[in-house]
Protein backbone atom coordinates (compact mmCIF):
# COMPACT_ATOMS: atom_id res chain seq x y z
CA UNK A 1 0.00 0.00 0.00
CA UNK A 2 3.07 2.08 -0.09
CA UNK A 3 2.27 3.88 -2.95
CA UNK A 4 -1.47 4.12 -2.81
CA UNK A 5 -2.81 7.89 -1.98
CA UNK A 6 -4.29 8.66 0.75
CA UNK A 7 -7.95 10.25 -0.52
CA UNK A 8 -10.53 12.27 1.62
CA UNK A 9 -14.44 11.21 1.05
CA UNK A 10 -17.31 13.36 0.46
CA UNK A 11 -20.54 12.32 0.41
CA UNK A 12 -24.00 13.95 0.17
CA UNK A 13 -26.11 12.32 1.63
CA UNK A 14 -29.21 13.55 -0.24
CA UNK A 15 -30.12 16.11 -3.35
CA UNK A 16 -30.21 19.83 -1.94
CA UNK A 17 -28.07 19.23 0.74
CA UNK A 18 -23.92 19.70 0.91
CA UNK A 19 -20.93 17.03 0.56
CA UNK A 20 -20.07 16.70 3.83
CA UNK A 21 -16.28 14.83 4.95
CA UNK A 22 -16.69 11.61 6.30
CA UNK A 23 -13.44 9.93 6.27
CA UNK A 24 -11.02 8.97 4.17
CA UNK A 25 -9.09 5.80 2.52
CA UNK A 26 -6.05 4.45 0.13
CA UNK A 27 -6.43 3.91 -2.84
CA UNK A 28 -4.67 3.02 -6.38
CA UNK A 29 -6.40 5.31 -8.31
CA UNK A 30 -9.47 7.74 -8.21
CA UNK A 31 -12.05 5.40 -9.32
CA UNK A 32 -10.81 3.28 -7.03
CA UNK A 33 -10.92 5.45 -4.33
CA UNK A 34 -14.68 6.08 -5.35
CA UNK A 35 -15.38 2.13 -5.35
CA UNK A 36 -14.33 1.85 -1.92
CA UNK A 37 -16.05 4.90 -0.57
CA UNK A 38 -19.14 3.10 -2.21
CA UNK A 39 -18.44 -0.03 -0.10
CA UNK A 40 -17.59 1.51 3.10
CA UNK A 41 -19.55 4.87 3.20
CA UNK A 42 -22.82 4.49 1.78
CA UNK A 43 -23.53 0.27 2.81
CA UNK A 44 -26.72 1.88 4.66
CA UNK A 45 -28.26 4.21 2.16
CA UNK A 46 -25.84 7.25 3.65
CA UNK A 47 -25.65 9.27 0.19
CA UNK A 48 -26.44 9.43 -3.33
CA UNK A 49 -23.23 11.18 -4.28
CA UNK A 50 -19.54 10.56 -3.76
CA UNK A 51 -16.54 13.14 -3.89
CA UNK A 52 -13.30 11.63 -3.55
CA UNK A 53 -9.80 13.99 -3.49
CA UNK A 54 -6.26 13.07 -3.18
CA UNK A 55 -5.41 14.55 0.99
CA UNK A 56 -2.04 16.24 -0.39
CA UNK A 57 -4.27 18.26 -2.86
CA UNK A 58 -5.98 19.75 0.30
CA UNK A 59 -3.98 23.66 1.86
CA UNK A 60 -5.46 23.62 5.47
CA UNK A 61 -5.47 26.82 7.36
CA UNK A 62 -2.84 26.45 10.71
CA UNK A 63 -4.61 26.15 13.97
CA UNK A 64 -2.14 28.72 15.13
CA UNK A 65 -3.44 30.90 12.87
CA UNK A 66 -6.74 30.34 14.16
CA UNK A 67 -7.00 33.84 16.72
CA UNK A 68 -5.84 36.16 14.01
CA UNK A 69 -7.94 34.81 11.11
CA UNK A 70 -11.31 34.33 13.15
CA UNK A 71 -11.05 37.01 16.64
CA UNK A 72 -11.64 39.89 14.53
CA UNK A 73 -15.31 38.71 13.51
CA UNK A 74 -16.42 38.80 16.89
CA UNK A 75 -16.44 42.84 17.43
CA UNK A 76 -18.26 43.46 14.04
CA UNK A 77 -21.51 43.17 15.64
CA UNK A 78 -22.74 44.99 13.04
CA UNK A 79 -22.66 42.34 10.77
CA UNK A 80 -25.50 41.02 12.85
CA UNK A 81 -29.48 41.85 12.25
CA UNK A 82 -29.59 41.76 16.10
CA UNK A 83 -27.86 44.99 16.17
CA UNK A 84 -30.33 47.46 14.73
CA UNK A 85 -33.13 48.39 17.04
CA UNK A 86 -35.99 49.40 15.11
CA UNK A 87 -39.19 50.92 16.25
CA UNK A 88 -41.61 48.91 17.94
CA UNK A 89 -44.41 49.80 15.51
CA UNK A 90 -42.74 48.12 12.93
CA UNK A 91 -44.17 45.00 12.80
CA UNK A 92 -42.07 43.19 9.70
CA UNK A 93 -38.77 43.38 8.66
CA UNK B 1 5.62 29.17 24.94
CA UNK B 2 6.95 26.98 27.16
CA UNK B 3 5.95 22.65 27.32
CA UNK B 4 4.44 23.13 30.00
CA UNK B 5 2.14 26.38 29.47
CA UNK B 6 1.30 23.93 26.73
CA UNK B 7 -0.09 21.38 28.70
CA UNK B 8 -1.73 23.61 30.86
CA UNK B 9 -3.32 25.27 27.92
CA UNK B 10 -4.19 21.54 26.40
CA UNK B 11 -5.48 20.18 29.65
CA UNK B 12 -7.82 22.97 29.89
CA UNK B 13 -9.03 23.08 26.32
CA UNK B 14 -9.57 18.91 27.57
CA UNK B 15 -11.34 19.76 30.75
CA UNK B 16 -13.73 22.37 28.51
CA UNK B 17 -14.75 19.29 26.42
CA UNK B 18 -13.13 21.13 23.46
CA UNK B 19 -12.21 18.17 20.90
CA UNK B 20 -8.54 18.40 19.70
CA UNK B 21 -8.16 17.94 16.37
CA UNK B 22 -5.07 16.08 14.01
CA UNK B 23 -3.31 19.61 13.46
CA UNK B 24 -3.61 21.19 17.08
CA UNK B 25 -0.82 21.10 19.53
CA UNK B 26 -0.49 17.95 21.68
CA UNK B 27 1.40 16.25 24.60
CA UNK B 28 3.63 13.35 22.62
CA UNK B 29 2.29 10.83 25.63
CA UNK B 30 -1.11 11.87 24.50
CA UNK B 31 -0.17 11.05 20.59
CA UNK B 32 1.12 7.98 21.71
CA UNK B 33 -2.06 6.56 24.05
CA UNK B 34 -3.96 7.47 21.59
CA UNK B 35 -1.94 5.71 18.75
CA UNK B 36 -1.70 2.41 20.25
CA UNK B 37 -5.31 2.54 21.19
CA UNK B 38 -6.75 2.91 18.04
CA UNK B 39 -4.80 1.08 16.26
CA UNK B 40 -5.21 -2.14 18.77
CA UNK B 41 -8.71 -1.64 18.33
CA UNK B 42 -8.23 -1.47 14.15
CA UNK B 43 -6.35 -4.50 14.81
CA UNK B 44 -9.11 -6.25 16.59
CA UNK B 45 -11.85 -5.25 14.14
CA UNK B 46 -9.48 -7.00 11.29
CA UNK B 47 -8.37 -10.10 13.29
CA UNK B 48 -12.28 -10.65 14.62
CA UNK B 49 -13.39 -10.82 10.84
CA UNK B 50 -11.45 -14.55 11.62
CA UNK B 51 -13.29 -16.50 14.10
CA UNK B 52 -16.65 -15.62 12.23
CA UNK B 53 -15.52 -16.20 8.83
CA UNK B 54 -14.85 -19.62 9.85
CA UNK B 55 -18.47 -19.81 9.94
CA UNK B 56 -19.64 -18.11 6.54
CA UNK B 57 -19.89 -21.51 4.63
CA UNK B 58 -21.71 -22.99 7.38
CA UNK B 59 -24.43 -20.88 8.31
CA UNK B 60 -27.54 -22.99 8.55
CA UNK B 61 -29.60 -20.20 6.05
CA UNK B 62 -29.51 -17.47 3.68
CA UNK B 63 -30.99 -15.43 6.13
CA UNK B 64 -27.85 -16.18 8.74
CA UNK B 65 -25.44 -16.23 6.22
CA UNK B 66 -26.35 -12.45 4.60
CA UNK B 67 -26.29 -11.49 7.78
CA UNK B 68 -23.40 -12.93 8.97
CA UNK B 69 -21.54 -11.48 5.67
CA UNK B 70 -23.10 -7.88 6.54
CA UNK B 71 -21.44 -7.94 9.98
CA UNK B 72 -17.90 -9.19 8.78
CA UNK B 73 -18.41 -6.59 6.01
CA UNK B 74 -18.69 -3.85 9.13
CA UNK B 75 -16.04 -4.99 10.83
CA UNK B 76 -13.47 -4.58 7.76
CA UNK B 77 -15.12 -1.09 7.64
CA UNK B 78 -14.38 -0.27 11.21
CA UNK B 79 -10.71 -1.19 11.13
CA UNK B 80 -10.77 0.94 7.82
CA UNK B 81 -11.99 3.86 9.83
CA UNK B 82 -9.97 3.27 12.60
CA UNK B 83 -6.98 3.06 11.10
CA UNK B 84 -7.66 6.21 8.98
CA UNK B 85 -8.17 8.21 12.60
CA UNK B 86 -4.62 6.94 13.93
CA UNK B 87 -3.16 7.83 10.60
CA UNK B 88 -4.16 11.26 11.53
CA UNK B 89 -2.09 11.26 14.21
CA UNK B 90 1.13 10.64 11.97
CA UNK B 91 1.35 7.12 12.12
CA UNK B 92 1.41 5.55 8.28
CA UNK B 93 -0.69 2.31 7.51
CA UNK B 94 2.42 0.43 6.46
CA UNK B 95 3.72 0.53 9.49
CA UNK B 96 0.53 -0.26 11.20
CA UNK B 97 -0.21 -3.46 9.56
CA UNK B 98 3.51 -4.02 10.17
CA UNK B 99 3.60 -4.29 14.06
CA UNK B 100 0.65 -6.58 13.78
CA UNK B 101 2.30 -9.25 11.54
CA UNK B 102 5.38 -9.30 13.01
CA UNK B 103 3.36 -9.41 16.43
CA UNK B 104 4.50 -6.04 18.25
CA UNK B 105 0.61 -4.49 18.26
CA UNK B 106 -1.81 -6.40 20.24
CA UNK B 107 -5.25 -6.54 19.78
CA UNK B 108 -8.49 -8.25 21.88
CA UNK B 109 -7.48 -11.28 22.70
CA UNK B 110 -11.07 -12.69 22.92
CA UNK B 111 -10.48 -13.45 19.06
CA UNK B 112 -7.33 -16.11 20.43
CA UNK B 113 -10.49 -18.14 20.96
CA UNK B 114 -12.06 -20.95 19.03
CA UNK B 115 -15.73 -20.67 17.16
CA UNK B 116 -16.52 -24.33 17.36
CA UNK B 117 -19.96 -24.48 16.83
CA UNK B 118 -22.92 -22.08 15.15
CA UNK B 119 -23.87 -21.22 18.75
CA UNK B 120 -20.33 -19.93 19.14
CA UNK B 121 -21.24 -17.26 16.86
CA UNK B 122 -24.13 -16.13 18.08
CA UNK B 123 -22.19 -15.94 21.60
CA UNK B 124 -20.04 -13.80 20.18
CA UNK B 125 -22.35 -11.04 18.92
CA UNK B 126 -24.56 -11.04 21.58
CA UNK B 127 -21.53 -10.80 24.04
CA UNK B 128 -18.30 -9.67 22.94
CA UNK B 129 -19.90 -7.33 20.46
CA UNK B 130 -22.21 -6.73 23.80
CA UNK B 131 -18.94 -5.85 25.65
CA UNK B 132 -17.49 -4.38 22.48
CA UNK B 133 -20.30 -1.55 22.45
CA UNK B 134 -20.33 -1.10 26.03
CA UNK B 135 -16.60 0.18 25.78
CA UNK B 136 -17.22 2.15 22.58
CA UNK B 137 -20.36 4.07 23.48
CA UNK B 138 -18.19 6.37 25.57
CA UNK B 139 -15.31 6.47 23.05
CA UNK B 140 -17.56 8.32 21.01
CA UNK B 141 -16.97 11.28 23.30
CA UNK B 142 -13.39 10.73 23.05
CA UNK B 143 -11.31 14.08 23.24
CA UNK B 144 -9.89 13.40 20.01
CA UNK B 145 -11.69 14.31 16.88
CA UNK B 146 -11.46 11.70 14.72
CA UNK B 147 -11.41 9.13 16.72
CA UNK B 148 -14.59 10.36 18.31
CA UNK B 149 -16.27 10.66 14.67
CA UNK B 150 -14.77 7.29 13.76
CA UNK B 151 -16.51 5.77 16.74
CA UNK B 152 -19.89 7.20 15.62
CA UNK B 153 -19.72 5.42 13.06
CA UNK B 154 -18.68 2.21 13.99
CA UNK B 155 -21.44 2.29 16.96
CA UNK B 156 -24.05 3.30 14.48
CA UNK B 157 -23.39 -0.15 13.05
CA UNK B 158 -22.44 -2.21 15.76
CA UNK B 159 -26.08 -2.48 17.50
CA UNK B 160 -27.14 -4.47 14.23
CA UNK B 161 -24.55 -6.96 15.09
CA UNK B 162 -25.39 -7.67 18.63
CA UNK B 163 -28.88 -8.31 18.29
CA UNK B 164 -27.79 -10.74 15.12
CA UNK B 165 -26.16 -12.79 17.77
CA UNK B 166 -28.39 -12.59 20.04
CA UNK B 167 -31.93 -13.68 17.57
CA UNK B 168 -29.13 -16.42 16.57
CA UNK B 169 -29.25 -17.87 20.36
CA UNK B 170 -32.80 -16.96 20.97
CA UNK B 171 -34.18 -19.26 18.07
CA UNK B 172 -31.68 -21.84 19.06
CA UNK B 173 -32.90 -22.06 23.03
CA UNK B 174 -36.42 -22.03 21.58
CA UNK B 175 -35.52 -25.72 19.55
CA UNK B 176 -34.19 -28.76 20.88
CA UNK B 177 -32.56 -30.00 23.92
CA UNK B 178 -29.41 -30.27 21.96
CA UNK B 179 -29.31 -26.95 20.15
CA UNK B 180 -29.94 -25.32 23.67
CA UNK B 181 -27.21 -27.01 25.42
CA UNK B 182 -25.21 -26.40 22.25
CA UNK B 183 -25.96 -22.48 23.56
CA UNK B 184 -25.35 -23.24 27.09
CA UNK B 185 -21.73 -24.72 26.01
CA UNK B 186 -20.94 -21.45 24.13
CA UNK B 187 -21.84 -19.01 27.07
CA UNK B 188 -19.70 -21.12 29.21
CA UNK B 189 -16.76 -20.27 26.82
CA UNK B 190 -17.48 -16.93 26.36
CA UNK B 191 -18.77 -15.13 29.05
CA UNK B 192 -15.53 -15.18 30.98
CA UNK B 193 -13.05 -14.06 28.05
CA UNK B 194 -16.00 -11.44 27.58
CA UNK B 195 -15.10 -10.26 31.15
CA UNK B 196 -12.06 -9.87 30.41
CA UNK B 197 -12.24 -7.61 27.77
CA UNK B 198 -13.14 -4.41 29.84
CA UNK B 199 -9.07 -4.84 30.96
CA UNK B 200 -7.47 -5.56 34.11
CA UNK B 201 -9.44 -4.23 37.08
CA UNK B 202 -8.77 -0.65 38.01
CA UNK B 203 -6.22 -1.05 40.67
CA UNK B 204 -4.28 -3.32 38.16
CA UNK B 205 -4.36 -0.34 35.49
CA UNK B 206 -1.93 2.46 36.22
CA UNK B 207 -2.57 4.14 32.51
CA UNK B 208 -6.34 4.68 33.37
CA UNK B 209 -6.45 7.46 35.37
CA UNK B 210 -4.09 9.56 32.79
CA UNK B 211 -6.42 8.39 30.12
CA UNK B 212 -9.31 9.56 32.09
CA UNK B 213 -7.72 12.82 32.69
CA UNK B 214 -7.15 13.04 28.94
CA UNK B 215 -10.70 11.95 28.21
CA UNK B 216 -9.81 9.13 25.71
CA UNK B 217 -11.58 7.07 28.18
CA UNK B 218 -14.79 7.90 30.46
CA UNK B 219 -15.01 5.56 32.26
CA UNK B 220 -12.87 3.02 34.27
CA UNK B 221 -12.58 -0.59 33.32
CA UNK B 222 -14.45 -1.84 36.00
CA UNK B 223 -17.50 0.76 35.85
CA UNK B 224 -17.75 -0.52 32.36
CA UNK B 225 -17.76 -4.03 32.52
CA UNK B 226 -19.92 -3.55 35.94
CA UNK B 227 -22.49 -1.99 33.43
CA UNK B 228 -21.77 -4.84 31.07
CA UNK B 229 -22.83 -7.42 33.93
CA UNK B 230 -26.05 -5.78 35.01
CA UNK B 231 -27.05 -5.48 31.08
CA UNK B 232 -26.58 -8.77 30.25
CA UNK B 233 -27.74 -11.26 33.11
CA UNK B 234 -31.47 -10.39 32.49
CA UNK B 235 -31.05 -10.62 28.45
CA UNK B 236 -29.41 -14.46 29.90
CA UNK B 237 -32.58 -14.60 31.87
CA UNK B 238 -35.08 -14.37 28.35
CA UNK B 239 -33.05 -16.85 26.90
CA UNK B 240 -33.29 -19.57 29.83
CA UNK B 241 -30.05 -20.11 30.12
CA UNK B 242 -26.99 -19.88 33.00
CA UNK B 243 -24.24 -17.46 33.17
CA UNK B 244 -21.04 -19.88 34.10
CA UNK B 245 -20.74 -17.90 37.39
CA UNK B 246 -21.72 -19.47 40.70
CA UNK B 247 -21.39 -16.21 42.82
CA UNK B 248 -23.43 -14.10 40.45
CA UNK B 249 -26.35 -12.77 42.34
CA UNK B 250 -28.12 -9.69 42.57
CA UNK B 251 -26.83 -6.85 45.85
CA UNK B 252 -29.59 -5.01 46.61
CA UNK B 253 -27.70 -3.00 48.40
CA UNK B 254 -25.12 -1.91 45.65
CA UNK B 255 -27.78 -1.61 42.89
CA UNK B 256 -25.67 -4.03 41.28
CA UNK B 257 -25.13 -7.56 40.26
CA UNK B 258 -21.82 -9.18 41.81
CA UNK B 259 -19.91 -11.77 39.98
CA UNK B 260 -17.01 -14.01 40.75
CA UNK B 261 -13.24 -13.28 40.37
CA UNK B 262 -11.89 -13.17 36.78
CA UNK B 263 -8.64 -15.55 36.26
CA UNK B 264 -6.59 -12.87 35.23
CA UNK B 265 -3.53 -15.75 34.90
CA UNK B 266 -5.59 -16.96 31.97
CA UNK B 267 -6.00 -13.17 30.42
CA UNK B 268 -2.63 -12.71 30.75
CA UNK B 269 -1.47 -16.36 29.18
CA UNK B 270 -3.48 -15.06 25.89
CA UNK B 271 -2.11 -11.31 25.86
CA UNK B 272 1.19 -13.15 25.78
CA UNK B 273 0.77 -15.20 22.67
CA UNK B 274 -0.48 -18.44 24.34
CA UNK B 275 -4.47 -18.70 23.97
CA UNK B 276 -5.88 -21.34 22.10
CA UNK B 277 -5.89 -19.50 18.50
CA UNK B 278 -3.22 -16.71 18.72
CA UNK B 279 -0.71 -18.61 15.89
CA UNK B 280 -3.53 -19.08 13.76
CA UNK B 281 -5.04 -15.75 13.67
CA UNK B 282 -1.69 -13.91 12.68
CA UNK B 283 -0.78 -16.73 10.15
CA UNK B 284 -3.99 -16.04 8.75
CA UNK B 285 -3.36 -12.14 8.77
CA UNK B 286 0.18 -13.00 7.71
CA UNK B 287 -0.65 -15.82 4.71
CA UNK B 288 -3.47 -13.19 3.73
CA UNK B 289 -1.98 -9.86 3.37
CA UNK B 290 1.12 -11.93 1.13
CA UNK B 291 -1.70 -13.74 -0.86
CA UNK B 292 -2.79 -9.85 -1.57
CA UNK B 293 0.27 -8.67 -2.28
CA UNK B 294 -0.09 -9.40 -6.32
CA UNK B 295 -3.58 -7.35 -5.99
CA UNK B 296 -2.12 -4.48 -4.57
CA UNK B 297 0.43 -4.17 -7.21
CA UNK B 298 -1.06 -4.67 -10.10
CA UNK B 299 -3.62 -2.02 -8.95
CA UNK B 300 -0.71 0.23 -8.91
CA UNK B 301 0.62 -0.38 -12.28
CA UNK B 302 -2.71 -0.07 -13.54
CA UNK B 303 -3.50 3.09 -11.88
CA UNK B 304 0.19 4.33 -13.44
CA UNK B 305 -0.81 2.90 -17.11
CA UNK B 306 -4.06 5.56 -16.89
CA UNK B 307 -2.18 8.04 -15.49
CA UNK B 308 0.51 7.92 -18.73
CA UNK B 309 -2.33 7.32 -21.09
CA UNK B 310 -4.04 10.44 -20.03
CA UNK B 311 -0.82 12.48 -19.71
CA UNK B 312 0.10 11.32 -23.88
CA UNK B 313 -3.37 11.71 -25.20
CA UNK B 314 -3.01 15.71 -23.30
CA UNK B 315 -0.08 15.98 -25.92
CA UNK B 316 -1.28 14.66 -28.80
CA UNK B 317 -4.45 17.39 -28.06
Amino acid sequence: MKDWPLYEVFIRSKNGLNHKHVGSLHAADPQMAIQNARDVYTRRNEGVSIWVVEANHITSSNPDDAEALYDPAMDKIYRHPTFYELPDALKHM
Amino acid sequence: MSTHSLEDRFQSRVDNEEKIEPRDWMPDAYRKTLVRQISQHAHSEIVGMLPEGNWITRAPSLKRKLALLAKIQDEAGHGLYLYSAAETLGVSRDEMLDQLHTGKAKYSSIFNYPTLTWADIGAIGWLVDGAAIMNQVPLCRASYGPYARAMVRVCKEESFHQRQGYDILLTMCQGSEEQKEMVQDAVNRWWWPSLMMFGPNDDASPNSAQSLKWKIKRFSNDELRQKFVDATVPQAEILGIQLPDPLLQYNEARGHYDFGPIDWEEFFQVVAGNGPCNKERLAARVKAHEEGAWVREAATAYAEKQKNKVVSSASVA
